[in-house]
């Protein structure tokens, strides 16, 4: 770096750059929201959708499995497991756990109710509906 | 030391120490119960073990930059310390917040926690590397302001460095996008599109400031260069980081349920993340080859470049290779992620904190540099746990790769148990890497206990 360029040069591009990109950012951000009602299936959003989230959250599913691609990668993506498997599949399953087949990678027993389950199963029916941009490439997740 | 209440990095520096090793056991549990699914169920299921691990890495990276801080602020402004009793009780209490709530993750069931921790409240927790309770939550934000308070006083009284300037634009920054963490609205898109405020803002964001800082301050040290150079190389380093970073922020945007568009701002601007990476690094080597000086701890010249080379590596290249839309509609949420993490997360932050602790703990304990044989050993630490790392990524690497190819673009795709059966001889040499790595940690441990002739202070 040559004299000609200062600090107090350096120290003013950080700060009106930052500044600006941070804006730019907030506009998108801005723009985003707006867009979002298009893409985000709001409208499957009902009260058992949002008991369900709440579920996934107190119960720490993402502990294990990728929702949409972001969480842990040691069980299946769950984005799209209600179309890939269908709610009675889903129930089941969640009730049958653990299957304490030796050295297979287990999940826990979580004890839901009825009520619980089909929260859950009508959260993931209003995740697979969101619109990923055709993600993931299969259904497999 | 040059002023009394630095000493105060002390503690911090030792917590951070003793919970890496907590979370490098629990990562050790995690790759076992990768290949040996049933391994401690259900006493401790995979799920609460990976919040131990990720959790405990987060919390001890911030004693690490708070240790730091109360280091390095002082010696900057030329000042003692604003109040050395309020970063003692803050220490107390963020250790005490940190272990009980790990406590809680392994002794009370996740459910009941959140219940009795007023999850029902203001729901926030459930979600990754945000699994804290409420209460938690909240005691990171009353610790991280008063912790701020105290450094920021501390600066406004005394000499106002670049260094200082953009360390406390980091750490401000730090405390401020994770407010977010209280933000969790239904909308699972909104949520996520939020999250990424916390996450990506943090890591490709404000910590780059913390990390450039500490880095300059060390080179400062340990060079001699003259500290107009390095404070004009710091602004450039930052500015890089904002400017690719902040928009680089929608590579997390492509298949979250947002607008299309993300994929051609996220892919352009993180592509451009790599430059500040790759200038740290250049900075780094460039200070090393024009030093004033032979400074007597060696140690911690090599941590401050193995910085730079391993944080171009794992975020600048282990990045790029999976930021472009195209490529990561294929990778999101595989192994690589987890692969491009490790590597990311050690080459910039674990090692950029274990360099300051390298440069400053023989310091507070008296010396100069520590004995020549306590240095080798500490040096022998960081190729041990590097290399392992190295594998570590290479071996989830080539996991990853498969895992795509079998579940991804195969026109015959196999379900995710069934890949993962396929790729389980990757996850046991992960394992076995893991293990080197953690006898890198014992070796790092035991350089502080050998003894011998060391270079006293003031030579
Ligand atoms: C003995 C060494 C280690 C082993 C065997 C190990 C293993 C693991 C495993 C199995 C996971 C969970 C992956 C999943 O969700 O499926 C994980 C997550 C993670 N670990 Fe480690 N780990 C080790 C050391 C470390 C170290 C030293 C760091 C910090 C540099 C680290 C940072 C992380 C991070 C950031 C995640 C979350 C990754 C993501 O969400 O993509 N781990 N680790
Ligand atoms: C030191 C800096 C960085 C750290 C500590 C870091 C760490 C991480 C972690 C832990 C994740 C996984 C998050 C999750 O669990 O969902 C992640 C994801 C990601 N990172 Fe980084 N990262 C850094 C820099 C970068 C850079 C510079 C790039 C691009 C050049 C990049 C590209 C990505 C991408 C594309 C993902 C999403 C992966 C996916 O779709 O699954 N990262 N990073
Ligand atoms: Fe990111």
């Amino acid at each position: 770096m040559s004299g000609t360029f200062t600090k107090a040069m350096a120290r003013n591009v950080f700060y009106g750059g930052s500044v600006f990109f941070f804006l730019l950012f907030l506009a998108l951000t801005f723009d985003t929201m707006k867009a979002l009602p298009k893409t985000d299936n709001r409208h499957n959003l009902t009260p058992s959708a949002a008991a369900g989230k709440h579920i996934w959250e107190t119960r720490n599913c993402i502990g294990c499995h990728t929702l949409l691609g972001e969480g842990a990668y040691y069980a299946p993506e769950l984005g799209n497991v209600y179309t890939r498997r269908g709610p009675d599949f889903i129930k089941a399953w969640i009730q049958a756990m653990p299957t304490n087949a030796p050295g297979r990678r287990q999940m826990p027993q979580f004890h839901l109710t009825d009520q619980e389950l089909d929260d859950l199963v009508e959260f993931f029916r209003y995740t697979a509906g969101i619109n990923t941009q055709k993600w993931p490439p299969n259904i497999e997740g | 030391m040059k002023y009394q209440s630095q000493a105060v990095a002390l503690p911090y520096f030792i917590a951070a120490i003793a919970l890496f090793a907590g979370q490098v056991i629990f990562g050790l549990i995690l790759g076992t119960q990768y290949v040996i699914g049933d391994f401690l169920f259900p006493e401790i299921p995979f799920n609460i073990a990976r919040m131990v691990h990720t959790n405990l890495l987060i919390v001890w990276l911030l004693f690490g930059f708070m240790g730091a801080a109360y280091y390095l602020v002082p010696e900057e402004a030329e000042t003692e310390l604003y109040s050395p009793l309020l970063a003692w009780i803050l220490f107390w209490v963020f250790l005490a917040a940190g272990v009980l709530t790990i406590l809680g993750y392994l002794f009370v069931d996740y459910n009941t926690l959140a219940t009795m921790t007023g999850n029902n409240l203001l729901a926030t927790m459930g979600r990754e590397f945000l699994e804290q309770p409420l209460l938690t939550k909240i005691g990171i934000v009353v610790v991280a302001l008063a912790f701020l308070f105290n450094i920021s006083m501390t600066m406004l009284r005394g000499r106002k460095t670049v260094i200082n300037i953009v360390l406390l634009i980091g750490l401000w920054g730090l405390a401020i996008f994770f407010l977010f963490a209280f933000y969790n609205p239904t909308n699972l898109v909104m949520d996520k599109f939020y999250w990424w405020w916390v996450v990506h803002l943090w890591v490709e964001g404000v910590w780059e400031l913390i990390m450039a800082a500490l880095l300059a301050f060390v080179l400062i040290k340990v060079t001699g260069v003259d500290r107009e150079v390095i404070e004009k190389w710091l602004y450039v380093i930052i500015t890089l980081a904002l400017v690719t970073g902040i928009i680089g922020t929608g590579h997390h945007y492509f298949w979250i349920g947002t607008p299309e568009y993300w994929q051609w701002w996220g892919s352009i601007f993180s592509a451009l993340e790599p430059i500040p990476f790759f200038a740290m690094t250049v900075f780094a080597f460039n200070m090393v080859n024009r030093r004033r000086r032979e400074h007597p701890n060696k140690a911690a010249v090599l941590w401050a470049l193995g910085t730079g080379v391993m944080a171009f590596l794992g975020a600048g290249v282990w990045g790029f290779l999976h930021t472009l839309a195209p490529v990561n509609y294929y990778t999101h949420g595989t192994q690589i992620t987890a692969a491009h993490g490790h590597l990311a997360f050690y080459g910039a932050y674990v090692l950029v904190v274990i360099t300051i602790i390298s440069y400053a703990m023989p310091i507070l304990r008296g010396r100069a540099a520590n004995s020549p044989r306590a240095q080798v050993l500490e040096m022998w630490s960081f190729w041990i746990m590097t290399i392992s790392m190295v594998f570590i990524t290479l071996f989830l690497t080539a996991a990853g790769i498969l895992q795509i190819w079998l579940q991804r673009v195969s026109e015959t795709p196999m379900s995710f148990m069934t890949t993962q059966d396929q790729v389980a001889l990757f996850y046991w040499m992960r394992v076995w890497a893991g293990v080197a790595f953690f006898a890198g940690l014992v070796t790092y441990v035991t350089s502080f206990f050998v003894k011998g002739e060391s270079k006293p202070l003031i030579a």
